[in-house]
């Protein structure tokens, strides 16, 4: 897997956050939204602090804002779904600009919006500037069960071959002249997908043959990467999530 | 519905997080099996072939039904998955593409990775995989019965979940919306999810079925017509010329001629639309009046010091559905989800116990026989 695996979130780059290994990243992107989701709503400066802390980390890593922001849209079906929170949950009503909400769905609504919102922007983070091969392999490191990884790694390579097969099969749809509009033709795509299915289960059958006669036993030789990661690595990764931690804990007590 | 972090809280998410783990690692062991490399093969197929069936889920998510006007719908493909390729090698998938959804698209938060797989991934295709697996034994075996089977698994498959959510939020939910609220938008909002789903589902079994259907793996044993040498009448001479028919057999795993027990058919098909019937139908029309001991303790004062029961406030309570205000809409409903939820545990111990008693025979078979012989060729090469 080279290059041509980029996916669509990730923009190429050389900053600091770039070089870390993945396996650190992941580690503290990790630990860094499970402490965000520790905190308790009540402390509403440190939401705002961990924004702070994510807005340097982007910094650093000079992906564009827009990037990112663009990225983030995958967020918006649930961000529809906390605004009706204050509208729909009990407890005491209050009345903001003419209408009544309960207060405790406004405090469930902002704890559940802010704490989607860092996880959503932290993963984006680390999507943008981790290459898939590299995310795959620090998965690996972090030992993930190597069958597990094996799979994920099948299924990123075959994706876009799967993908493409399907958009072929859209273009040949359309080009005889249909279109989909609603349930009426359900059939059709549904018999694409099962076709779909065949197709790429065969295909994946003679991969597998052709593997088995170059020597596959089941294991996949140990990946080229850049060894495991040394103590300047760690400790620069970790900086997210300490200064994370304090915050959290400064959430707590003050 | 990909659950964000900071939806359940910590406690909770760490438990499905521990129970997502012990499923994945179960599945690991069952996929081998599954994907046709026996234990002398050390499961080489396993991770090519799942990997492309993940691959498939992933690509299938994307295919877009239009519904009407602008809007469309996708498939979650859980009951297909555990349709097409079995329960573990279902979950398995599931829980890929959810991994790395999470992972790369930020589609589900980090910390909710555990409740997102246990949700979508581990209860949809158990609730499909038992429903496909115990209506089809029931059902005459026909084609006709997988693609109408697998209807109703994928119908029940989503609003599974949904209640599965529903559980999961009343344990450690963070925000106090009341859970008949919650149960009754999901588990509405996620029948006609539903609905869509299992039309797509049939629709996708169906076609699979009409070309490959030994790749239909939870209908395998049901479909595959063993290769019979039928002796043309005309030709005395036995080798005359290659029997042209020969056609590779959709080899069956191990299609051993099982008695067919069709005496026992109708009786559980029958069974079944009564209770169905009794559960839904039937409880639109049952008095609301109180039934016969619950009248006589009112009359005389003994339920002033009846407790109430613990599992009072269950979404479920009283066999109505909360805030579903037509009491008789609401008690049907509650009897058929009652229904299913019932027949899908038993059905699902059921094939759980069939198939360890089946194994255990197959294991003892296979001893004997497998002395030296090299093994079988792969079973799914159709």
């Amino acid at each position: 897997m080279g290059a041509g695996h980029a996916h669509k979130l990730y923009k190429h780059g050389h900053s600091p956050v770039h070089a870390l290994p993945a396996h650190c990243k992941l580690a503290a992107v990790f630990c860094f939204v499970l402490l965000v989701v520790a905190t308790p709503r009540e402390a509403v400066w440190a939401f705002g602090a961990y924004t702070l802390l994510l807005a340097a980390v982007a910094a650093v890593s000079r992906v564009p804002p827009r990037h990112l922001l663009t990225r983030m849209a995958i967020e918006v079906p649930f961000v529809a779904f906390a605004v009706l929170l204050p509208f729909v949950a009990e407890g005491e009503r209050i009345t903001v600009w003419g209408l009544t909400l309960s207060e405790s769905g406004l405090w469930g609504a902002f704890n559940v919006l802010a704490k989607g919102t860092l996880g959503v922007a932290a993963s984006v983070l680390l999507a943008s500037t981790t290459r898939l091969d590299e995310l795959l392999l620090g998965l690996a490191r972090l030992r993930m069960p190597p069958l597990l990884c094996q799979i994920a790694t099948f299924m990123v390579r075959y994706a876009d071959v799967i993908s493409e097969e399907m958009r072929r099969m859209r273009t040949a749809r359309l080009s005889r002249g249909f279109e989909a509009r609603g349930p009426r033709h359900w059939g059709v795509l549904a018999k694409s997908a099962g076709s779909l299915f065949i197709r790429s289960y065969e295909r994946g059958e003679r991969v597998h043959l052709a593997m088995l006669s170059r020597g596959y036993t089941g294991t996949m030789p140990p990946a080229l990467g850049d060894g495991p990661a040394g103590r300047a690595e760690w400790a620069r990764s970790a900086a997210l999530p300490l200064t994370a931690l304090a915050i959290c804990l400064l959430g707590w007590t003050l | 519905m990909h659950v964000p972090d900071g939806f359940i809280n910590a406690p909770v998410s760490a438990g499905t997080g521990v129970v997502a783990a012990a499923a994945v690692a179960v599945s690991l062991r069952g996929a081998r099996r599954e994907l046709g490399g026996g234990p002398g093969e050390a499961g080489e197929r396993t991770a090519p072939l799942a990997g492309l069936v993940a691959a498939f889920i992933f690509a299938v998510q994307m295919l877009n039904f239009p519904v009407a006007a602008g809007t469309s719908g996708h498939l979650l493909g859980g009951a297909l998955a555990a349709i097409l390729v079995g329960p573990y090698t279902g979950v398995l998938c599931v829980s890929v593409v959810l991994l790395l959804q999470a992972v790369l698209f930020a589609d589900g938060g980090l910390t909710a990775l555990g409740t997102n797989i246990t949700d979508m991934g581990v209860v949809t295709v158990l609730v499909a995989y038992g429903i496909f697996r115990g209506l089809l034994r029931v059902l005459p075996r026909r084609r006709s019965m997988v693609t109408g089977t697998s209807f109703v698994a994928a119908l029940v498959s989503v609003p599974a979940a949904a209640v599965a959510f529903t559980a999961l939020y009343a344990l450690g939910g963070t925000t106090d919306v009341a859970l008949g609220k919650v149960f009754g938008a999901m588990v509405g909002v996620h029948v006609l999810i539903g609905i869509g789903e299992a039309v797509i589902t049939a629709a996708t079994v169906g076609a699979v079925v009409a070309v490959r259907p030994d790749l239909v793996y939870a209908a395998r044993d049901r479909l595959t017509v063993r290769l019979q040498l039928r002796p043309s009448p005309l030709s005395a001479d036995p080798d005359a010329a290659p029997r042209p028919a020969a056609a590779p057999a959709p080899a069956s795993p191990a299609a051993p001629a099982t008695p067919r027990r069709r005496s026992t058919r109708p009786l559980w098909i029958t069974g079944l639309v009564v209770t169905l019937l009794c559960a839904g139908g039937l409880s639109f029309y049952a008095s609301s009046s109180p039934d016969g001991l619950e009248k006589v303790a009112a009359d005389h004062g003994i339920d002033k010091k009846a407790e109430k029961h613990a599992a009072e406030d269950s979404p479920l309570a009283d066999y109505g559905v909360k805030d579903i205000a037509d009491a008789r809409l609401s008690g049907g409903l509650a009897g058929v989800i009652g229904v299913g939820a019932t027949l899908a545990v038993g059905s699902g111990v059921f094939v759980l116990l069939r198939r360890r008693r089946d194994q255990a025979q197959q294991e003892a078979a296979g001893v004997r026989t497998a002395e030296g012989a090299p093994t079988a060729p792969p079973a799914t090469e159709g």
